[in-house]
This record gives C-alpha cells, structure tokens and sequence, in this order.
C-alpha cells in the first residue's frame, strides 16, 4: 500500500517534470520517464507520421521506432532544440526512410488499400461539402513536402527555427517553401471553386 | 486577381504570417506584424485566410486519431529486452541457441571427432598450465622444479600433521614447498631467501629434524 502510494506520488510528480528533465531520467535508465514522455509526445508523433507515410500500421510501428531511438539516445539529447523538436525530427527521418522502403518495393494491393483515399476531386467535393471540408480536402492533396511543413507550422506550432531543424533547411527556406505551400493550397481550392482572392 | 503593391518589407512580413497565427514569433517580429496588420486592410485579409487554413489543419489531423491501445506496452517490453539484464539474458541465450544449432547440424561421427579434439585441447591446455605452474625463475634461468637441483631438502610429514601445522612450520624455517608430493609422501622443499652453501642446508636439516611432532624425515637432495 506503502509502496502503491510513492509509486502514485512519483508518477504524479513526473506529470509536470519538463520533457528536459523527462529524458534526462531517460538517459539514466529511468522506464517511469520513458512511459510519461511517450504519454505525453505519442498522439502528436503518431499524426504527424501517419500525414506523411498514410498508413496506419506503418505509422504504429514508426511510433514505437522513434521512442525506442529516444530510450537508446536520451544521453545523446542536447538541449538546444526543444524535446518536441526532436521527436518530430526523429519521426520525420524514420518516415521519409519507410517512404524510401515502401518506393523502393512494388506497393502491392493490400497495402494500397489502406493507403489514405482522397476520394472525391475537390471539384466534386466542393458540391456538395462547405468550403472548411473542401479545405481539408485540399489539404490531403498537397505534396507530402508541402504537407509536412504545413502541420509542423499550423498543427505542431514550430517556430521558423524549429521547422529548419527538424526538416534540415535554412530558415529562409522554410519561409520559402511555406508560401508555395499555401499558394499551392490556394490553387487547389481555385481549382475546387473556391477562389480565395490570393495569390 | 489582386492587384497589391508589396514592398519587400511587406512581402518579408507577409511570410510571417502563418507563425503570428501560431504565436510563434518572437516579440519584436510580432510587434512588427501586429503593426503591418493595424495599417494594412489586405493583409489583415489574408491574415484571415491564414487562420482558416490553420483552424482546418487543426481540425484534419485532430480527425486523424490515436495509435491503438497497447502501444506502451509494446514499447515498454521492447525496452525491457534491451535492459542490461534482458541483453545479457539475450546474450547467453543467443549463445546458447547457437551451440545448440551447431551441436544439431553435427552428424554423430562428426559430434564424436568434435569431442575428442575438444578434449585433446583440454588436455594440452591443461599440460601447459600444469608446466607453467611449477616452473620458476632462477639464477640459471627458467627450469622446472622436478628437475633434481641442489639446495633443497627432501622431507616427510608425520601422518597425523594437518595442513595449519605444515603452514606454521614452513613459517617458522622460511621454507616453501616446490613439488610434492612424490611416492612416499616425500616433498622437496628449500629456504626461501637465497641458496645456502652445503653447510648451512646441514644445520637447517639438523634443526627441522628436531620438530618430531610434525617432521617424520628431513635430508639435503643430493
């Protein structure tokens, strides 16, 4: 019982340790950090993989890659990026070499079933959906370049600096490359019936 | 199409606009924004296009969901094999899979000859270490201690001596034992310090045959 409540204490503590402090522990072989740090960063990882690799399984088994990569290299960590940061940079690496995998193999039938179906043309949707469903409509079809610095910026909320380390560019490349992902956007939406008056 | 005159400063703070939605800028790059943004209708126009491509990234990888249930526990075991205990556990296992897979592909006359040479290495090994063990470095050089040598004592215990009394007596005398024993129960002993002349190894066996509770017999090898 005594035990149950420190095990209760500690893990509630652990809830408001920094991700710093969290891999830190990790480093030091602490399983307890590791399971909050994962809690904590798993949904975030998830989705932004699955956005890049579009398909569920290979996006469970790359979770589960990148939080192993941080339990062997917590004592690698420096923190001069933000541990978020570097999840999503180890992510983004792990998902670009399974697309690498996946293009170098002949996609077969199965998996390209479960790969994510635009369905309608934005031209359809736009029929018959309100302009915000059309809008993630276009979104889906964005190249997999512009859909990832679109949801490092928008969904992960990563400053310029940020997007340039975990993508590996310049920062006035991240800048670049974001106003061709919008302008793209914005043609695929003019192409949908929706004319946004920009660019 | 928009006919909209933009300054580099303009167009500089224009692609800043997707982190101001954010809150992502730091402070004197928002302020600049929030500035523009005051004294510029058009760009407080695709500021809202900016929040609307935002709010609908939210809502589409919100849609996106979770990985299953179970997922930590999968990775907690996968952890748990790379523990320093689960890697040594996979290390001996993993070695002892192997033998086992190479004991299995042996055919019967094949695990014979694998045999006998492991036991012809063991015996060589075990020759060498035994030659090892009772060679010493002397003045000559290296010999071996069964080789019969001057300046030392043969000598026999009595049977009731016990290993503590032996000790003790070598203790005593400075001596130390450098084979034995031989048929007979005889050991060949000698002084520990340097090799004493003919007459000081007669005095010391006179003396050591003294000490009947313990010594049965005690001469110089000659």
């Amino acid at each position: 019982m005594v035990a149950t409540n420190s095990m209760n204490r500690t893990s509630a503590a652990m809830q408001t340790t920094s991700d710093e402090a969290l891999i830190e522990r990790i480093a030091a072989g602490d399983k307890l950090a590791m399971q909050v740090l994962f809690a904590r960063h798993q949904v975030r990882v998830y989705r932004f993989v699955l956005r890049l690799v579009r398909d569920q399984s290979v996006a469970e088994e790359l979770v589960g890659e990148v939080f192993l990569d941080v339990w062997r290299q917590a004592g690698r960590f420096e923190a001069r990026s933000t541990a978020s940061t570097w999840l999503l940079a180890i992510a983004r690496y792990k998902a670009l070499s399974a697309l690498r995998r996946r293009t170098d193999q002949e996609l077969d039938d199965d998996k390209v079933a479960t790969i994510e179906d635009p369905g309608d043309s934005p031209e359809v949707a736009v029929l018959k959906k309100n302009k915000g469903d059309v809008l993630r409509q276009c979104l889906t079809a964005l190249t997999p370049e512009h859909r990832e610095i679109i949801d490092l910026v928008y969904y992960h909320e990563k400053s310029v600096e940020e997007v340039a380390q975990i993508v590996g560019i310049g920062e006035n490349t991240v800048k670049t490359r974001m106003f061709y992902a919008r302008k793209r956007l914005s043609e695929l939406l003019k192409a949908a019936g929706i004319d946004r008056g920009w660019p | 199409m928009t006919t909209y005159d933009q300054t580099p400063e303009r167009q500089e703070i224009e692609a800043l606009l997707p982190w101001h939605a954010t809150g992502t800028l730091a402070e004197r790059d928002a302020q600049r924004v929030e500035e523009a943004l005051a004294q510029d209708r058009e760009l407080s126009r695709r500021y809202a296009l900016v929040r609307e491509e935002l709010a609908a990234t939210v809502r589409l990888n919100d849609a996106l969901g979770a990985p299953p249930a179970g997922a930590m526990e999968r990775l907690m075991l996968r952890i748990e094999a790379e523990s320093p205990t689960g890697r040594s556990r996979q290390a001996l296992g993993g070695l002892a899979d192997w033998l086992a897979a190479q004991v299995g592909r042996l055919s019967p006359r094949a695990l014979a000859f694998s045999i006998a040479a492991a036991v012809a290495v063991i015996i060589v090994q075990a020759g060498l270490l035994a030659t090892f063990s009772i060679t010493r470095y002397d003045a000559g050089g290296f010999q071996t201690a069964s080789m019969p040598r001057s300046g030392e004592i043969g000598i026999g215990f009595v049977p009731g001596a016990n290993a503590a009394d032996i000790t003790k007596f070598l203790d005593t005398y400075h001596l130390t034992i450098v084979e034995g024993p031989r048929p007979g129960g005889l050991f060949m002993i000698r002084p520990e310090s340097a090799p004493l002349p003919k007459d000081g190894l007669d005095q010391l066996v006179r003396r050591i045959q003294q000490e009947s509770r313990i010594v049965r017999f005690a001469a110089v090898e000659e």
